[in-house]
């Protein structure tokens, strides 16, 4: 990742443009061309330096239902739970953390009813209770992280 | 708010727009529709905030933000909502919300902070805690140690809105 790479993440994280020919508008600003601007958004997508590029949904808005939930696994069990939990497709993000509650993960449902319905089958199949704790209130950050 | 089409449209994009000259004609293309309509469409989806963010979304940890530190306060009811304000602020946190108190988990405002280590990101948060005078509220930082699993966008067409940002 050289200069150029890093211009093109810190200026394409929130704003990219929808009109005929958008990375012809982004490449200008940048002082690019269009088809190297193009390719090293290919090479970014293939290191792996990018997860996507495209467009972040409001899954609220959209419908479904999100929440944040934990459970503290013994750190015996650590392996067998991570396997169990991760298997479930309602599960979008799952982290280990510095805590006595240890796992931490994104539940993702379209309906509240089928998100209590994951829960209720994670701490069937775990053993282990789940804490559930939607959002109520989201305060706006403007997320950057500089390349 | 949003249609049928909308949806086909959403459900298309959402594992990535097409890297070509003319992004948005192959994205019609593939869903019998113009140009134009596609362009207008996704303008309006995102003046209405159902595409929160139109760009690259990147691997923190590829960039070099290795510490990822979830922080927790315990924050008497009256003074959450100026103080979530208040965090979001700064510019090192990249998130802020309010969750219920639970039993044996007595957090109600959470803010997470991406940094590139955990020196760094403890020093932001002593910052926080000090600007804020809120180091006397019961709080727990939680860092990140592995991460198993992140997916992006799922989501299914026409009457299944099961969405998730990556």
């Amino acid at each position: 990742m050289d200069a150029i790479d890093r211009l093109i993440i810190n200026q394409l994280q929130s704003d990219f443009p929808i009109c005929e020919t958008p990375y012809q508008v982004v490449a200008e600003r940048l002082g690019l061309t269009e088809a190297n601007l193009i390719e090293r958004l290919q090479a970014l997508l293939a290191n792996g330096t990018l997860t996507r590029f495209g467009p972040l949904y409001h899954a609220e808005r959209m419908g479904g239902a999100l929440t944040l939930a934990a459970v503290k696994v013994p750190s015996e069990r650590f392996a067998e739970v991570t396997a169990l939990i991760n298997a479930f497709p309602e599960v979008a993000h799952n982290y280990a953390r510095s805590h006595e509650l240890n796992m931490w993960f994104v539940l993702a449902t379209e309906t509240l009813d089928q998100q209590q319905k994951t829960i209720t089958a994670i701490e069937q199949q775990t053993g282990l209770r789940v804490y559930n704790m939607p959002k109520l209130h989201e305060y706006f950050v403007g997320l950057k992280l500089e390349a | 708010m949003f249609d049928a089409r909308d949806y086909e449209l959403l459900a298309h994009v959402q594992l990535g727009l097409p890297l070509c000259p003319r992004p948005y004609e192959a994205v019609g293309t593939a869903l019998a529709m113009s140009e134009q309509e596609v362009l207008e469409r996704l303008n309006r989806l995102k003046q209405q905030g159902l595409i929160k963010r139109l760009g690259v979304i990147v691997k923190h940890h590829r960039l070099g933000y290795r510490a990822n530190a979830m922080i927790v306060w315990n924050v008497p009811e009256h003074l959450i909502k100026a103080l979530g304000q208040r965090i979001s602020q700064f510019s090192f946190v990249t998130l802020c919300y309010q969750r219920p108190i639970q039993p044996e988990w007595p957090y109600n405002l959470y803010c997470m902070i991406h940094g590139k280590d955990r020196q760094t990101v403890l020093a932001q948060l002593e910052q926080l805690n000090a600007d804020c005078e809120i180091e006397h509220l019961e709080s727990t930082v939680l860092f990140s140690l592995r991460c198993f699993k992140q997916r992006g966008a799922r989501y299914q067409p026409i009457d299944k809105p099961a969405l998730v940002h990556g």
